[in-house]
C-alpha cells in the first residue's frame, strides 16, 4: 500500500513500486483524463502536475510520486469554475480529437504557474513535448496567450 | 488489481454551466434510446432515428458518424437543429447504436470516412429535423384546435395566436401519434441561422476537462486488460510458446493463444506488459515475410517501366512524347506511413453466450460488427457496438478486417470475462495497416511554346481495396480507383495522357490514410507540374492558371491562394514561395507555403490556404481541418516514414517516428470561397497538397527538385 496525495486528497493504493504513476491513476483511481500514448514519456498525453511542475506520468514509478502534490486534469478546476488554460482552449475552439488535450492544458497551467506572460519561445519550449496529432497547435498557442492575458487581468489570481 | 468500475461509467450524464446537457458519456443509453420508452419511463418522442425529445423538453441527437475531431457531433446536429427550432447548445448529442438506420444511404453501411459525413447526412438531417418539427406543430394544432398556419417553431417551442405558447415536451405525447409526414420542405438558405455561422465545437468542455470517454477509458465490472504478443514479421505465426515466466507475473490471469498471437491477460495494464515481455515465444517466419523497403522501391522502380492496367488513355501519348520539343521524365518515391492517432488502439469486449458488447472508438460500425460476430460465434445482431470518442482515426480505425476489435473478441472469449485489449504504442505503430509504399514514373512533353502536349503517369502500389468487402464497388478491371484517384482525374489541359496502374501484392497489410490515394498523387502531380513550369520557363502560378480553363474551382481557390499569400510579390527575406492546387472528395483546396532554410533545417513559416467545400456549414470546423490537414501532410512530408528490413518495422515509438510538434509549426491561414454548392468534404482535403507546396518552395529557394518522401531522407531536418 501507498499513500498518494492527488488533487488535494491522499488516497491509498496497492501497487507494485515500479507500475507508472499513469496507471495507477487510471486504473485504481478511475481518474482517465490522464492519457496513455507513448509510455516513454515522448508525446506528453499523461502529463499531471507533481508539486506544480508538469510531469510524464507514463514513466514516473508510483513509489517515487509519493510524498508529492499531484495534481491530474480533474483536479485542475476550482469546483465549477475552470482553470482559465481550460476555458481558453474552449474559447479559441482548441480541442479536435481531445485525446491529447488534458496533457496539454496541463502542460500549459505549469508553463503559465511560472511563466505570467510567456514569449512564443517559451510556449515552444514549454509544449513541445506534447504531441497533437488533429495538428491545433496554432490554437495552443493562441489559447495560452488568451489565459495569459485573461490571468494577468486578475480573472484569476 | 483493477478500479472499482461500475454502469455509472456508462450512465453519467455531464451537466455542464448554463444549462448545457452533453450526454458525450452514454453511449449505453444510445443503446436504449431507439426503443421508444425514455429514460424515466415516460416514451419519448422518436420521430426518426435521429431525434428523440423527452417530456423533460430534453432532446437528444443520435449522430451516426464516429467523432474523430472533424467536429461532426458539431456540425451535424448543427442540420437537426437549423430545422428543428432548437437551440444547438441545449442539445444532447449521443453515438448511434449500429443499425441499418444509419448506414450511409448509397454504400448501406454504418461508417465515417471519405470525408464525407456532411455531404451524404445534408440533405437526411435537415429532413429528420424538419419532419420532427412538422409532427410538433401539427400535434400543437391539435391541442389548441387552431389552423396550423397560425403556428410557428421556435427555440424549442410552439408559438400560437394570443400568445399561446408550448415546449416542445409538453407536446410529446401528443406528437408521438402524428402520422410522419413525408418530404417536408426544407428552409431556404436564407433563413438559415445556425447553419453556416461559426460555431464552437460542443464537445470542448468534456475534451479539456477529462470527462469525455475514449475507447481507452471505457471499463466494465470485472474488466481485465490484455496485450498482445504479436509476430515480428506479418505474416508469421506462433511456433512455440513458453508462458511459465509470464503465468509467475503477479495479476496475471491468462496466457491465450489467439489467431493474432499471444495474449496476457491482467488485473492491471502494468501487469499485462509485464507478462507480455516475460513471454518466450519461437515465430514461425515465412519467406515472404522477409520484406525490405529499399528492395521494394528497385522492384517498384522497375515494375513501372512495364505496361500496367490502363487507368486512362487520351490521344497518343507517345507519339505526342516524340514529337515534343523538350521531355522530362521523372520517378517519385514516397514510403509507407503510419497513422500514429494520438490514442493507440484499444477496444473493451464483454461476451456471454448471447450477446457481445464492444466498446472502442472505430470508422466501421457494420463490418466491426459482422467481423466480431463471426469471431464470437453468434449472429450480427447478438453484437452490440458502443462508438465512444476516437483518439484520432485519419483512417486506421476504419478497418475492413476489423483486425483490432476481432483480436480483442477472442481475447475477450478466451479469458471467460471481459477484457479490454491495448495496444502499446509501440504495437500501434509495428503493427500494420498503413499508408501504402507509392512509386511514380512520370513523363511529359512540352511544345515549343511551353504547353504539355503529352503525360504518361505509371503508378505502382498496392491495392487498399482488394481482398476487402469494399472491392466489387471500387477494383473495375484491375484498377482500383482509390490507388489513383487525383490522378486518373487531372484537371490540366493536355492533349495526350496516359496513366497506367501497377498494383504488386506485399504482406504488408495497408488501408487509407487520410487523403488516401490523394495523399501520393497530390504530391506527384502538383511537384512534377512545377516542373514542367520551370522548364517551360514560367511562373509555377501562371502556369496551372493557363492549363485549368474550365476548372473555374480549381481556379477559385488558386486565385485566392495566390492572392492572400502576396504571390508575384518578393517573399520575406531568406523565404521562397511554393504553391499546389488539388481537388479532393469533392472540394478544391489549394496551398502557398514559405519556407527558409537555414543550412539543412527546413522551417514553413506560414501555409496559406483557400477551401472551396461547397456550402460552409460550420466555417469554424473547415478551418480547425485544413490546419490539421496541412499539420498531418506537414508531419508526413518531413519525418514520416515506414521502413522495413528482413520483415521487421524498425521505428518503434515517437522518437524515431516524429511529428510535428509545436516549436515548428507554421502560421497557417484558411480562406474559405463562398459558395451555396452542395456541400463537401474538408476532412481530408487539406492534407494531399502540403508536401508539394513544401518542396515547391525548396526548389525556389535552392533549385533542387526533392521526388521522394521523407525530406530527412535527403538529409534536411526540421528547424
Amino acid at each position: 500500500m501507498a499513500k498518494l496525495t492527488i488533487n488535494g486528497t491522499v488516497r491509498e493504493v496497492a501497487v507494485e513500486a515500479d507500475t507508472p504513476l499513469l496507471w495507477v491513476i487510471r486504473e485504481q483511481l478511475e481518474l482517465t483524463g490522464t492519457k496513455f500514448g507513448c509510455g516513454m514519456a515522448q508525446c506528453g498525453a499523461c502529463t499531471v502536475h507533481l508539486d506544480g511542475r508538469a510531469q510524464r506520468s507514463c514513466v514516473l514509478p508510483a513509489a517515487r510520486a509519493v510524498g508529492h502534490e499531484i495534481t491530474t486534469i480533474e483536479g485542475l478546476a476550482r469546483g465549477d469554475r475552470l482553470h482559465p488554460v481550460q476555458e481558453a482552449f474552449i474559447d479559441q475552439d482548441v480541442p479536435q480529437c481531445g485525446y491529447c488535450q488534458c496533457g496539454q492544458v496541463m502542460s500549459a497551467a505549469a508553463l503559465l504557474a511560472k511563466q505570467r506572460n510567456p514569449t512564443d519561445a517559451d510556449i515552444d519550449a514549454a509544449m513541445s513535448g506534447n504531441i497533437c496529432r488533429c495538428g491545433t497547435y496554432q490554437r495552443i498557442r493562441a489559447a495560452i496567450k488568451q489565459a495569459a492575458g485573461r490571468m494577468a487581468g486578475g480573472v484569476r489570481s | 488489481m483493477m478500479g472499482r468500475a461500475s454502469r455509472r461509467d456508462f450512465l453519467r450524464t455531464t451537466a455542464l454551466s448554463g444549462g448545457i446537457l452533453l450526454a458525450f458519456r452514454v453511449p449505453a443509453l444510445a443503446q436504449s434510446v431507439p426503443a421508444a420508452p425514455g429514460a424515466m419511463g415516460a416514451p419519448d418522442f422518436a420521430p426518426n432515428a435521429f431525434i428523440r425529445i423527452s417530456k423533460q423538453n430534453v432532446v437528444t441527437i443520435l449522430v451516426n458518424k464516429s467523432e474523430m475531431g472533424q467536429g461532426v457531433y458539431t456540425s451535424l446536429p448543427m442540420l437537426i437543429a437549423e430545422e428543428l427550432e432548437v437551440e444547438l447548445a441545449k442539445v444532447r448529442v449521443v453515438a448511434a447504436p449500429v443499425d441499418v438506420a444509419y448506414a450511409h444511404p448509397q454504400f448501406g453501411i454504418q461508417f465515417t470516412g471519405g470525408s464525407m459525413s456532411i455531404a451524404s447526412e445534408w440533405e437526411r438531417f435537415r429532413q429528420a429535423g424538419a419532419t420532427a418539427r412538422e409532427m410538433l406543430l401539427s400535434a400543437a394544432a391539435d391541442t389548441w384546435k387552431v389552423d396550423r398556419a397560425t403556428l410557428r417553431a421556435e427555440n424549442g417551442r410552439v408559438l400560437g395566436p394570443g400568445g399561446r405558447s408550448l415546449t416542445y415536451g409538453q407536446l410529446v405525447d401528443k406528437a408521438r401519434t402524428v402520422p410522419v409526414p413525408k418530404d417536408v420542405p426544407l428552409k431556404d438558405p436564407s433563413q438559415f441561422k445556425i447553419i453556416g455561422k461559426p460555431t464552437k465545437r460542443l464537445d470542448s468542455r468534456v475534451k479539456v476537462t477529462g470527462v469525455a470517454t475514449f475507447g481507452l477509458d471505457a471499463t466494465v465490472p470485472g474488466m481485465l486488460v490484455a496485450l498482445v504478443a504479436r509476430p515480428p514479421v506479418f505474416g508469421g505465426t506462433v511456433k512455440q510458446v513458453s508462458a511459465d515466466r509470464a503465468r509467475a507475473v503477479r495479476g496475471v490471469k491468462h496466457v491465450l493463444s489467439v489467431p493474432s498471437g499471444v495474449a496476457v491477460v491482467a488485473d492491471s495494464f502494468w501487469a499485462a506488459k509485464k507478462g507480455r515481455d516475460a513471454l518466450e515465444i519461437e515465430w514461425e517466419v515465412p519467406p515472404a515475410s522477409a520484406v525490405d523497403t529499399d528492395a521494394l522501391v528497385v522492384e517498384y522502380t522497375r515494375l513501372a517501366k512495364t505496361p500496367g492496367a490502363r487507368v486512362l488513355r487520351t490521344g497518343d501519348v507517345e507519339a505526342a512524347l516524340g514529337g515534343a520539343a523538350k521531355r522530362l521524365d521523372a520517378d517519385y518515391d514516397m514510403p509507407y506511413l503510419a497513422h500514429a492517432t494520438m490514442e493507440p488502439l484499444n477496444c473493451l469486449v464483454r461476451i456471454s453466450p448471447d450477446r457481445c458488447e464492444i466498446w472502442t472508438g472505430t470508422q466501421l460500425q457494420t463490418v466491426d460488427q459482422g467481423n466480431a460476430a463471426r469471431a464470437a460465434g453468434l449472429k450480427p445482431e447478438q453484437v452490440e457496438i458502443n462508438t465512444l470518442f476516437l483518439g484520432g482515426g485519419f483512417g486506421r480505425r476504419a478497418t475492413p478486417s476489423s483486425d483490432f476489435i476481432v483480436e480483442a473478441v477472442h481475447v475477450a472469449k478466451g479469458a471467460g470475462a471481459p477484457v479490454k485489449t491495448i495496444w502499446t504504442r509501440e504495437d500501434d505503430l509495428r503493427g500494420g495497416y498503413y499508408r501504402p509504399m507509392w512509386h511514380s514514373a512520370i513523363s511529359a512533353g512540352l511544345d515549343g511554346g511551353g504547353k504539355p502536349i503529352a503525360w504518361k503517369h505509371t503508378i505502382v502500389g498496392q491495392s487498399i481495396i482488394e481482398g476487402t468487402p469494399f472491392a466489387g464497388g471500387f477494383i473495375k478491371d484491375g484498377v482500383d480507383a482509390t490507388s489513383v484517384e487525383g490522378a486518373a482525374d487531372l484537371p490540366y489541359t493536355v492533349p495526350a495522357i496516359a496513366v497506367d496502374l501497377h498494383s504488386p501484392k506485399s504482406v504488408v497489410p495497408v488501408l487509407w490514410w487520410r487523403s488516401v490515394g490523394h495523399t501520393h498523387t497530390g504530391f506527384v502531380v502538383e511537384s512534377f507540374l512545377d516542373e514542367l513550369a520551370q522548364a517551360a520557363g514560367k511562373d509555377p502560378y501562371q502556369f496551372r492558371r493557363e492549363l485549368l480553363s474550365g476548372h473555374p474551382r480549381h481556379l477559385g481557390v488558386l486565385d485566392l491562394a495566390a492572392q492572400r499569400s502576396g504571390w508575384g510579390t518578393p517573399p520575406p527575406a531568406g523565404q521562397a514561395r511554393g504553391i499546389a492546387v488539388h481537388s479532393s472528395f469533392g472540394s478544391w483546396c489549394a496551398q502557398v507555403a514559405e519556407v527558409s532554410l537555414s543550412g539543412n533545417a527546413i522551417r514553413v513559416h506560414r501555409v496559406v490556404c483557400a477551401i472551396d467545400c461547397g456550402r460552409a456549414i460550420n466555417p469554424e470546423t473547415i478551418r480547425a481541418q485544413m490546419e490539421g490537414g496541412i499539420v498531418f501532410g506537414l508531419s508526413a512530408a518531413l519525418y514520416g516514414q515506414i521502413t522495413i528490413k528482413e520483415g521487421r518495422v524498425q521505428q518503434t515509438n515517437f522518437g524515431d517516428y516524429p511529428v510535428l510538434r509545436m516549436d515548428a509549426m507554421p502560421k497557417v491561414e484558411v480562406h474559405i470561397v463562398p459558395s451555396t454548392e452542395k456541400p463537401s468534404g474538408i476532412g481530408e482535403p487539406g492534407t494531399p497538397l502540403m508536401a508539394a507546396a513544401l518542396c515547391n518552395a525548396l526548389f525556389a529557394l535552392t533549385g533542387r527538385r526533392i521526388r521522394s518522401l521523407p525530406l530527412v531522407r535527403h538529409g534536411f531536418e526540421s528547424a
